[in-house]
């Protein structure tokens, strides 16, 4: 139990750490807010000139997208994949690698609550402006307060699930940069591949409803398609329980395939730049 | 007790000619090179010494302090340091010893290094009052004071390099690993590092293995020197009787071309 409490202090420190340096980046917070504000408030534009064109076409409700889209501003953060940790790319480039494995850590669990720590850092700091706002919008682009008490649990678990499936995609991503001269290519691929897939450009509902279904199986919709998608009521009930447990399964099969390529990793390492 | 007995660790390098066309023929055909890092290395160091691993650049120096913080795994030969194989007991092994690499900085760049200072107390699991009396110590001795409180971004190398030294000694290690420290420093600050080293070698029975370029380095410092070129060793003696002739630098600069390294 005591080893089981200093293990857990060792990951919380990374999150005090984070949290600390995000509060120092304020001018890049307010920035970040405004930003997100404006994107949500465009796409509701966007998605309401189709609605305007054939409503009964709209795959969604209304009022369903209006609170993806807001969720999905406030909690960028969390799941956006091209917000990786720069500062891991450039240790595996540039050999300060040395030093982390110089910690008593396992370095796949370290850099794994660094990114957890630093995605939920950022996000706790810019959503409540965000969703505050949001929910005093008239009618038809405000946020809708969650149905009941049992929908936002879900909505919890499965937002929780979404950020360990999106840590864990990166951290494939940050494992196979230490087969590669650069990361670069890996990055802007994957980051691409997951914007579209997970449903960020345009929610998944919106797609052809075979390619859909295969949409939905794949582990970029397990990222925060699932919770948004819970939250607004489009899916619900024995619905949205499979889909938590297709998101529990990617979150195991990721961080399993992640492990197995850090100790293949660690075997062969080399350290750049001498 | 460090126990290195022939270790061996190449490297492959893709090579080319200059030119285009020799580019674009690598693109297709690549030919590598082994850089044989480490050929047969052996050693053995007890504790509380002071060693210098001195040798040219690329001679295999920061590849041996890599394999014996556990960072590298070599491809044949055994290590032991104080019971521990460190590659493969590696976290334990890590726990117990320190390292600087005076070309990196294990600082977050943009927090105050105390903010550092008490991520790597956690990530050690340092007992409280370890914490603060190693750190109170290596405040008054390295003179950190109001630096502890400054962002690392912030801080000159030399202030950096004090902070770095404080920060991998927090844990108590019993054994330090330094990879040329002094690199870049000014007179002052150069001094402050050396004072300070031989002081933990004197009071804590740290011991104390040091690479560098800096001859004065070693001299202050060490009073074994092991010289390694090309990946072997070439001599392994006190520094009494290498420096025994005057001129340090001299005598080293006539070692290289002695054994053509």
């Amino acid at each position: 139990m005591s080893r089981f409490i200093t293990q857990s202090k060792k990951y919380l420190s990374f999150f005090r750490l984070r949290f600390a340096m995000s509060l120092q980046y304020r001018t890049a917070a307010i920035a970040g807010i405004a930003t997100q504000f404006a994107w949500g408030f465009l796409e509701l534009c966007v998605f309401q000139a189709f609605h305007r064109t054939d409503p009964e076409a709209f795959p969604m409700e209304f009022h369903q997208l209006a609170s993806y889209i807001w969720l999905q501003q406030a909690f960028l953060a969390l799941f956006m994949t091209w917000f990786m940790e720069a500062e891991i790319f450039e240790s595996i480039m540039d050999g300060s690698i040395c030093y982390e494995l110089c910690r008593p850590i396992n370095i796949y669990h370290m850099w794994f609550a660094r990114s957890i720590a630093n995605r939920s850092s950022r996000a706790l700091l810019r959503c409540f402006p965000i969703l505050i706002a949001a929910f005093f919008l008239p009618a038809p682009y405000k946020m809708s307060p969650v149905s009941d008490f049992t929908t936002f649990l879900l909505f919890l678990i499965s937002m929780l699930l979404g950020l360990i499936v999106t840590v864990s995609l990166c951290m494939i991503i940050y494992m196979l940069s230490f087969f590669t001269v650069s990361p670069q290519g890996l990055k802007i691929l994957f980051a691409m591949t997951s914007e579209f897939f997970q449903g960020n450009v345009i929610p998944l509902p919106f797609f052809p409803s075979r390619l859909q279904k295969i949409m939905e199986l794949q582990p970029f919709a397990s990222m925060e398609n699932v919770p948004l998608r819970i939250y607004s009521g489009n899916i619900q009930g024995d619905q949205a329980l499979k889909a938590i447990l297709l998101q529990l399964f990617w979150a195991i099969v990721l961080t399993v395939i992640g492990r197995l390529i850090c100790r293949s990793a660690m075997a062969k390492i080399t350290v750049q730049g001498g | 007790m460090i126990t290195v007995n022939n270790i061996c660790k190449s490297y492959k390098a893709a090579k080319r000619n200059a030119g285009f066309g020799e580019s674009v023929r690598s693109f297709f055909r690549r030919e590598y090179d082994v850089v044989k890092a480490l050929d047969h290395i052996s050693f053995t160091i007890h504790d509380g010494e002071t060693v210098g691993y001195i040798g040219p650049n690329g001679a295999g120096k920061s590849t041996t302090i890599k394999i014996l913080s556990g960072i590298l795994t070599p491809d044949s030969g055994d290590c032991l340091v104080d019971g521990r194989v460190p590659w493969k007991n590696r976290i334990e092994h890590v726990a117990r010893i320190g390292v600087v690499f005076g070309q990196r900085s294990q600082l977050w760049w943009d927090v105050p290094v105390i903010d550092s200072f008490e991520l790597l107390r956690d990530i050690y699991s340092i007992p409280p009052e370890i914490y603060h009396k190693n750190k109170d110590d290596l405040t008054e001795l390295l003179e950190l004071g109001e630096l502890l409180r400054t962002p690392t971004r912030q801080l000159s190398l030399g202030q950096r390099m004090r902070c770095e030294l404080a920060a991998s000694l927090l844990h108590s290690p019993d054994i330090l690993f330094l990879d040329e420290p002094t690199i870049g420093l000014d007179a002052v600050s150069k001094i402050a590092v050396r004072e300070f080293i031989v002081r933990l070698n004197r009071e804590r029975k740290t011991t104390v293995i040091l690479t560098t370029h800096d001859m004065q380095d070693i001299e202050a410092i060490t009073k074994r020197v092991i010289l390694i070129g090309k990946g072997r060793i070439l001599l392994d003696g006190d520094i009494s009787e290498i420096a025994a002739s005057g001129d340090i630098d001299r005598t080293v600069a006539e070692l290289y071309r002695t054994y053509d390294i």
